[in-house]
């Protein structure tokens, strides 16, 4: 058969004639040991310059033992690391519509800057006139941040977004600390709430109040309401919120919050749906931590480095941690507040060493500049049209949890039109890998049974947004004719099948051990 | 012998003064395979509702808790080797841990095993 | 908008599709008196050559390592990088993938994560790591708060000899999660004062190796003591390369081992993005914090590896998980493993070597100097001299002759009187005898 750009969609063989190679490489797919099977002690790949030896250090200090760390020349150095790549999906190479990470472009433009050695190499200790260039970079990155978010102050070092929703969350109990309101030991989070938000009110003390949805998947204020007793210190919220919906009562939610003498927590993670069309600072926000490598477009690395600044109201602003950007004249400086010598004494201390991740701002930087400020409002506007796009299409042959309606950057989709059939979300997810896709999110929200949430970003074209909804469209018409039996051992072309999670906990091998490798040879 | 189930899935089974704590064959199924337990150390006493145990599946982990308040005498270390005998034999061989009862009337608050039964049936 | 592919005519045929009139209606759900009607004054957008001209000028105002004699460590270190190690992260799979939730299709995270992870524990003398922290001083955090839930106790004891803000971090964490830490007051790791304040409400004893001045000595007897009443002991490494050279904390009774892992393929980046590496005992295993790598096969018996051990985690059990980290570091943790192999056994300890052998040519020749005294005795790369003036005037003024001599010590521990003269001083493989000849002049200058 012929697909609609005219490919031929059958393998050229029955599997069964497929049989096997002799080295289980397939083709372009090659197989790759690890490290420790093909390195050696005595083997490296750097050649060093000629120099005195000296030591001074005590004998008995010295390790002697051997550390047992392979090492290899630099061609197969190369070689191993890129056969590895090859195993990897990537951005670069596909659509990646993982709901709530927010898989768009990344912009090579933003490698280039941040490897300009007057930031790459340069020590976050120099005196402070050496390194004004990189203060100002922070503090042009700080201006856009705050007048994107219409909000007050700002924090850059929380190194990821967790590490924010901790800088937020710390600093409301400061506040509290400091007006003598340490008795409020309840924070309320939706029940739609990204895992971070309650793991984080929890590690901070407090106990977590979750409140239920309306049937529409937002929060009404009328529940809100119920659940800000006095003992409530704040409310954490996403918006928009984990089911792609804008929380359409927030302005309302966050003066009940005020009233009941709460603040305000709102989780950044979805900015990138409402940058430049709504100010989070004009909604009542008291803290919201803006994740860089989402909205901003620094690279999600295979699972970071993250970065995630931290804005926040008026009221909360003085409790910022250290370290801040200040402008004295021509000059910045760096307040460091190193032990109780803090002037101000009112931030709340220090969330890491150093200042943040300044390699992310000089990304972030370097992708607002090229954007530009109505670019961010296109970006916001086309992410939320192809989320539109995939919902309207895709409509007729999977469920919204929360009925068809218009949604944000990304669309959520249960299980219900699955019903009947032997598959489910999981399958779904394996069979759109064979079909050259990375699958979407799938079983997040917790609050949509079997949860698939789409979110395509700005950065597919309309042809790629169409390939994909032909894919899922033809997959859940599979799914629903035959009962969809084939499709519970997918995937069959990813460089590996299934693979076996209750092994890998049960009998958890987490390094590399010599003695078991050699006890297995000897087998 | 006589076994009683609380509504979140532990059962305690009557063995003299001795309690015999657990989760139910429904727990397991619910739980999926079943990766690693955490058991409490002999001695701990324990008030009926308080976080006794932890089990861990692969996709998720849950508070066993106290059936009745009573003090642990004993804890299932084959569990710790082989988490799998909970998907087993949850209900003989794969037991949790014993507890010395403090006071047995508490055991009326649970349910007999017919109630367990029907109530798991409304679950669906 | 050279980033958006999405032309005109596409948008208006997306927009029949869904069945809207314009983009407009899409934003209806947002309360219509928070919708922005003008654009906030921030500039609009730009060509790349614009772009690049613009954050260029910020750069070139800096004074970079590779452009002055250069001697500052305390936490971050300038090493040479191999040019394949940049080559390799910015490998489109590499840099541009996310967390490997789909194990499928992606291996070639995975099983460097694997790679990662043994190297860490062999380098560590540990039995097992995870798949990194943020950096050194949130690991440091985090290493505290799971000895809290091991020991089930509430009680970090500081060394002096932990670098300030690493201090700074673990003192902020422990107020706000409503634990408690007890700092012995700054200055030169003692082992018999840290000792004596261990009691049966430590949790855990943080010191750090070398510490924060440069001195290294063995922790068997804080290992001891610790155990004894029944605390772990954490060691925090700042800068990793020393473990070429000298004995793991592994093997000095260490429970937990948290360290700065950026000396290995990481630039110094003005402080970040780094690597936390955290190592710990197998025992451990189950209230170790962050993501972890684990070996299994797939359906056809294949080798294979997967992120594992997440029921801990914070998307599974919210707020009853071990930590709420969601990130490691990813892509630094790649650099270090590439830079790990390349380096290898031989490497790394030749590397150790050169680094510790610069160090001890740097010390002896700035002792000599009138004014100057060598404050640290047995030291890695890393070591504190007393000048004869305050010590940030000196740096300040070497740095208008663009030396950038080292740390005064000052700038993290201010109002101190014995640390107002202390410069803290790293050599390293970059440090030439060009470089010391100019430190040296421009330090007798100065302190004349």
């Amino acid at each position: 058969m012929m697909n609609r750009q005219g490919r031929p969609t059958a393998l050229p063989l029955s599997s069964s004639e497929i049989g096997e190679t002799f080295t289980g490489n397939r083709a372009l797919q090659v197989e790759e040991p690890l490290l420790f099977e093909i390195g050696s002690v005595d083997r490296s790949g750097v050649d060093f310059e000629e120099h005195e030896k000296l030591t001074e250090i005590p004998k008995e200090l010295l390790r002697k033992e051997r550390i047992g760390l392979p090492g290899l020349s630099e061609p197969e150095t190369v070689r191993h690391y890129v056969r590895l790549s090859k195993f990897n999906y990537s951005i670069d190479g596909g659509i990646y519509p993982l709901g709530s990470c927010t898989m768009k472009h990344n912009p090579r433009l933003n490698e280039k800057l941040a490897r300009l050695p007057g930031f790459s190499s340069l020590h976050p200790l120099q005196p402070e006139r050496s390194v004004q260039g990189a203060l100002e970079l922070m503090e042009m990155l700080s201006d856009w941040l705050l007048g994107i978010t219409g909000m007050a102050g700002i924090a850059l070092s929380p190194k990821a977004g967790a590490h924010g929703e901790l800088c937020g969350m710390v600093a409301i109990k400061a506040a509290l600390e400091a007006s003598g309101e340490s008795a409020r030991r309840v924070v309320v989070v939706p029940e739609s709430a990204h895992g971070t938000n309650p793991a984080t009110a929890a590690l901070l003390g407090y106990d977590v109040r979750p409140v239920a949805a309306r049937e529409d998947g937002t929060m009404g204020v009328d529940a809100i309401r119920d659940a800000l007793k006095e003992d409530v210190a704040a409310i954490m919220l996403t918006n928009p919120n984990t089911c792609g919906l804008f929380e359409r009562e927030i302005v309302e939610i966050a003066e009940a919050v005020h009233e009941a003498g709460a603040y305000f927590y709102c989780d950044g993670a979805n900015l990138n749906a409402i940058a430049a069309k709504v100010r989070p600072g004009d909604l009542g926000i008291d803290a919201m931590h803006i994740n860089l490598h989402k909205t901003f477009s620094t690279p999600h690395g295979g699972g970071g480095p993250g970065s995630g600044p931290v804005v926040f109201s008026k009221a909360l602003a003085p409790f910022a941690p250290y370290p801040r950007v200040v402008r004295e004249g021509d000059a910045l400086r760096l307040e460091e507040g190193h032990g109780n010598s803090s002037k101000d004494g009112t931030a709340f201390g220090r969330l890491t060493a150093f200042h943040g991740q300044m390699g992310m701002f000089v990304r972030a930087m370097s992708y607002m500049l090229s954007h530009g400020i109505d670019g961010i409002r296109q970006a916001s506007e086309d992410a939320v049209l192809s989320a539109n796009y995939v919902r309207a299409r895709l409509a007729d042959v999977l469920n919204q949890p929360f009925g068809d309606q218009v949604c944000m950057h990304e669309v959520l989709f249960d299980d219900t039109s699955l019903k009947g059939s032997n598959v489910t979300t999981l399958d779904i997810a394996k069979v759109l890998i064979d079909e050259g896709f990375h699958p979407m999110t799938v079983y997040f929200p917790l609050v949509a049974h079997g949860a698939m949430l789409i979110e395509p970003t700005e950065s597919e074209s309309k042809e790629s947004l169409d390939q994909f909804i032909d894919a899922l469209r033809s997959i859940c018409g599979r799914a629903t004719a035959d009962g969809g039996e084939a499709m519970q051992s997918a995937p069959l072309f990813a460089p590996r099948r299934r693979l076996d999670e209750t092994l890998a906990a049960r009998k958890p091998k987490l390094c590399w051990k010599a003695d078991e490798a050699d006890a297995l040879a000897a087998e | 012998m006589s076994v009683y189930f609380t509504k979140d899935h532990e059962y305690i089974r009557i063995e003299g003064d001795v309690g015999v704590v657990g989760i139910s064959e429904y727990a397991q199924e619910q739980l999926g395979d079943i990766v690693f337990v955490e058991l409490p150390d002999s001695g701990k006493s324990l008030q009926s509702g308080d976080e006794a145990a932890v089990v861990e599946s692969v996709k998720a982990a849950s508070e066993v808790y106290a059936p009745v308040s009573g003090e642990v005498v004993e804890s299932n270390e084959d569990l710790a080797d082989n988490p799998a005998l909970v998907n087993e034999t949850p209900e003989e061989g794969a037991w949790f841990f014993k507890m010395k009862l403090s006071d047995q009337n508490e055991l009326e608050n649970l349910m007999s095993a017919d109630d367990y039964k029907a109530f798991i049936e409304d679950l669906g | 908008m050279r980033y958006l592919p999405l032309s005109d005519a596409d948008r208006g045929t997306m927009l029949s599709e869904i069945g809207v009139g314009s983009v407009d209606d899409l934003f209806a759900c947002v309360p219509e008196d928070v919708q922005l009607e003008k654009l906030p004054d921030l500039p609009h957008h730009a060509s790349e050559m614009r772009v690049e001209k613009v954050i260029r000028e910020l750069a070139e105002k800096n004074l970079c390592a590779d452009n002055a004699p250069f001697f500052i460590g305390a936490g971050a270190y300038h090493h040479h990088v191999p040019a394949s190690v940049d080559h390799i992260i910015q490998r489109s799979e590499f840099l541009t993938s996310y967390t490997p939730y789909q194990p499928e299709i992606s291996q070639g995270t995975l099983q460097y994560l694997f790679e990662f992870q043994s190297q860490v524990a062999l380098l560590t003398g540990m039995e097992i790591a995870n798949a990194s922290m943020y950096d050194g001083s949130t690991a440091t955090g985090e290493a505290v708060l799971m000895a809290h839930r091991l020991t089930k106790r509430q009680k970090a004891l500081l060394s002096g000899g932990l670098h300030p803000q690493y201090t700074d971090v673990v003192r902020t964490l422990a107020k706000f999660s409503e634990t408690e830490t007890e700092e012995l007051s700054a200055g030169s790791q003692q082992s018999a004062e840290i000792i004596d304040a261990i009691d049966e409400e430590t949790s855990c004893v943080v010191v750090q190796y070398p510490d924060f001045f440069g001195n290294i000595s063995d922790l068997s007897d804080i290992a001891a003591a610790a155990h004894e009443k029944g605390a772990l002991l954490i060691v925090a490494v700042t800068e990793i390369i020393s473990l070429g050279l000298i004995r793991p904390p592994g093997s000095m009774g260490a429970d937990i081992v948290v360290a700065e892992g950026q000396s290995i393929g990481n630039g110094l980046n003005f402080g970040g993005p780094y690597v936390g590496l955290l190592a710990t005992r197998q025992k451990f295993l189950r209230q170790m914090p962050g993501r972890v790598c684990g070996e299994t096969v797939d359906q056809d018996g294949r080798r294979g590896f997967v992120l594992t051990l997440s029921a801990r985690e914070q998307h599974i059990r919210r707020e009853k998980a071990t930590s709420n980290i969601c990130t490691n570091s990813g892509l630094c943790s790649l650099a270090f493993t590439i830079h790990m192999s390349l380096l290898g056994e031989a490497g790394l300890r030749e590397l150790a070597e050169i680094n510790h052998s610069r160090a001890v040519a740097l010390s002896r020749r700035l002792e000599k100097i009138d004014g100057v005294e060598l404050v640290t005795s047995a030291f890695f790369n890393e070591f504190a001299i007393r000048v004869s003036r305050k010590a940030d005037e000196v740096v300040n003024e070497l740095a208008a002759r663009n030396i950038l001599a080292g740390l005064p010590v000052s700038r993290m521990l201010p109002d101190v009187e014995q640390f107002e003269n202390l410069i803290l001083l790293a050599a390293t493989e970059t440090t030439s005898d060009e470089d010391i000849d100019r430190l040296e002049a421009g330090l007798k200058e100065v302190l004349s």
